[in-house]
Formats: structure tokens, C-alpha cells, sequence
């Protein structure tokens, strides 16, 4: 075994710094190759909760992007026809912090679907708002009629039992998305009966 | 010592999480289910053992007095490494069940713990046997725990379910306070193990 290197500074200096090239040249490389997979999956995420959440679409949503406060709204459309909204939404009142979720919308304001993007609730407790029956209430409804709080605050959401801190926090979420799409469905319901009208 | 024991110490013996108590950080936070256990092992068991095989390999070039930070530059970048790797071909869900526990590897003590006590003073071949042990061993040690705590806490194994959706389950084993009993229970197995 050959002697080790002695601690003079110009020894530390110089191994730390050759370490360092060599390690920075290595992570450089690895950076580079994965990181178009890395975007392509980013991408991939978004698509496919975009194709769960909205009725059926054939434009290109990532591309007409629109961008509102930390929200993200997606429009969707059939042909060059409005089908509806996704709304990559948020809340920070989770059991543990923010979660993400995609929430598409039909053109009259109903939830369509909704998909968890995100999320670092509690296995077991919090996670049920992936499943059945917590996310079975929202497809069809109106968060205009439907009241986007669980029962206990006087809400018409059944919360997740043990999880209501969860449930809660999902409630506001989609309000927020419904929130941030409620004037666009509305100027589009009105401007659509103004043309019927003319006809 | 053998070849063959540098690797198997790893398995039972000095089995980092059950035996030697390191790295207990992951081992409670995300064990909650047997797929999150396995890939954390296997990510911690590919740096472990390709920090081993350079920190042998370099350790002569690195004075004493630096050494703690050679070794942590090495282990960081294979932790990089791992965590961009992960991020672009293991599934998502995976990738988010993990976290933030993935940069944390960095400080996780088994890796610096077998560099300091085991690397840096033995050959490289010797390092790449020990680190690939080690690293089977904390992946088997996890993946039997988040497989106890799945089935009790969830009723399903590798995310197969065979209960019914309504039934009840020991929700308990898939929070923190399951985490600590599992653990505790798994160490005195190791030790009953090991005297017999």
C-alpha cells in the first residue's frame, strides 16, 4: 500500500479540486442525457391527466397554455369547438403541504374529472382522495350549486373518514380552479345566448 | 476474511439498518410500502457501492485532513446521478413517493459510515464486495419491513390488494407510530437470529 498524501495545503487544495473537476464532468454528462427524457416525462404527466380529467379533444392544450397566479388553465377544444377547461390547481392546506391537482372542467362550469397530480398526504388516510367513493362526487357537479366544503362545514362533500384535513384541502382546491375558470364560462355562456338570440 | 463473507457479513450479521442501526431516516419514513422500500434500497445500493469502488480507488490521493469532504463530494454526485436517472425512467409514482428522500441519501450515515470504516482502508475489490452487501442487506431490510407495514396497514402487497376496499385494516402500521413497532419487532427477530 503506497503512502497517503500528505495535509499540506497545496495537496488538500489540489485533490479537492480534481475531485470536483471530475465529479462535476461526470454529473455534467449524466445531466445531459436524461434531459430530454426528464421533459418528456414532465410532459407526459400533464397529457395524460389532461386526457383523464376533459371530455374528449383533439387541439393541443400544453400549446394555449394560460397562466394565473400560480394556477395553470388548459382550454381544450373538438374540432376548433370549446369542449372544456383543466385547471392544474393547487392548495397549500394539506395534512402535509401542497398538493397538485388537475381538475377539467365541461363548458357549462361541472366538474368533468379529477386527477391528483401530486401529493404527500398520509398513505392509508389521506391518499383515499384518489380513490373511490371521496373522488366519485365530484364528476357532473356544479361547484355553482354544489357547495365545495365537506359536510362539517357546511358543505355537500362526504369527507374521507380520519382525513377530513385532506378533504378539505381538496375541496379548496377545486374551488380554486373553479374560481379562476368561472368568468371564462360565463362570458362564453353569454355570448353563446346572444348569438342564439340573433339567429 | 473471505471473499464470499465481505459480501454476506452485509445480509444478516452486520446488516446496516437491523444490526448496525444506520441510516434510520429512510428506513422509518418510506417503508409505508414494499415497492417504496425496494426502490430505496436499490437506489442507496448503487451509491453505496460506487462510492466504495472510487473512495478504495482514490483514497490514497486524498489527504487525511479533507477527506470527509472528498468522500461527500463523491457520494453527492452519485446521488445526483441517481435522483436524474430516476426522474427520467423509474415510473412517477415512484419518483414521488420518494422525495425528498433521495437527495438525502447524501447524508445518509450508512454510505459515509462505510467509506470512513470500510473503503478507505481496504482494496477496491474488497469495497465493491462490502458495498454491494451492505447494500442487499438494507434493501432486503427494507423491503421486508414496508412489506410487513403494507400488508397490515393496507391490506395489499406490492399494491395488490386482497382485502375487500371496505375493510378495516391496522392503519396504524402505514404511519409513523407502525414504523417504529415494525422496526422494533424486526430487530429482535436479527438478534434472536443471530444468537441461534
Amino acid at each position: 500500500m503506497s503512502k497517503k498524501l500528505e495535509s499540506s495545503f497545496k495537496n488538500m487544495v489540489l485533490s479537492l479540486f480534481l475531485i470536483s473537476v471530475v465529479m462535476a464532468a461526470a454529473l455534467g454528462f449524466v445531466y445531459n442525457t436524461t434531459k430530454i427524457p426528464i421533459e418528456e416525462n414532465d410532459k407526459k404527466v400533464v397529457i395524460d391527466a389532461l386526457k383523464l380529467v376533459l371530455p374528449e379533444f383533439n387541439n393541443d392544450p400544453t400549446k394555449e397554455i394560460e397562466s394565473l397566479d400560480k394556477l395553470q388553465i388548459y382550454p381544450a377544444s373538438l374540432d376548433g369547438n370549446p369542449v372544456g377547461y383543466a385547471v392544474k390547481t393547487y392548495t397549500d392546506k394539506g395534512f402535509s403541504g401542497t398538493f397538485w391537482l388537475m381538475v377539467g372542467f365541461t363548458t357549462d362550469g361541472s366538474v368533468k374529472d379529477i386527477s391528483v397530480l401530486q401529493q404527500n398526504e398520509t398513505p392509508g388516510l389521506g391518499t383515499k382522495m384518489k380513490e373511490s367513493p371521496f373522488k366519485d362526487q365530484f364528476p357532473g357537479k356544479n361547484p355553482e350549486t354544489f357547495v365545495m366544503k365537506v359536510k362539517k362545514d357546511g358543505g355537500a362533500v362526504d369527507a374521507i373518514t380520519a382525513a377530513t384535513i385532506s378533504s378539505r384541502a381538496y375541496c379548496d382546491a377545486v374551488q380554486r380552479a373553479y374560481d379562476a375558470v368561472k368568468d371564462k364560462i360565463n362570458s362564453k355562456g353569454e355570448s353563446e345566448q346572444k348569438g342564439g338570440n340573433n339567429d | 476474511m473471505t471473499n464470499i463473507q465481505q459480501f454476506t457479513k452485509g445480509l444478516i450479521k452486520e446488516n446496516p439498518a437491523l444490526v448496525l442501526l444506520l441510516g434510520m431516516c429512510p428506513t422509518l419514513a418510506v417503508t409505508s410500502s414494499a415497492i417504496n422500500g425496494l426502490a430505496m434500497g436499490l437506489a442507496t445500493t448503487f451509491v453505496l457501492t460506487f462510492s466504495n469502488i472510487v473512495i478504495a480507488s482514490i483514497k490514497n490521493f486524498i489527504p487525511d485532513k479533507v477527506r470527509i469532504a472528498g468522500f461527500i463530494l463523491v457520494i453527492a454526485t452519485f446521488v445526483t446521478i441517481v435522483d436524474l436517472v430516476m426522474k427520467a425512467w423509474a415510473p412517477p409514482a415512484i419518483y414521488n413517493a420518494l422525495g425528498v428522500f433521495i437527495p438525502l441519501i447524501v447524508v445518509n450515515c450508512i454510505i459515509l459510515g462505510r467509506a470512513e470504516a470500510f473503503a478507505s482502508k481496504n482494496s477496491v475489490f474488497h469495497s465493491l464486495l462490502d458495498g454491494l452487501g451492505m447494500g442487499v442487506g438494507f434493501t432486503l431490510a427494507l423491503f421486508v419491513m414496508g412489506s410487513i407495514r403494507e400488508v397490515l396497514g393496507n391490506g395489499s402487497i406490492l399494491d395488490i390488494k386482497f382485502v375487500s376496499q371496505e375493510a378495516k385494516t391496522i392503519l396504524m402500521f402505514v404511519m409513523p407510530p407502525g414504523a417504529f413497532i415494525t422496526l422494533g419487532f424486526l430487530i429482535a427477530s436479527v438478534n434472536k437470529l443471530k444468537k441461534a
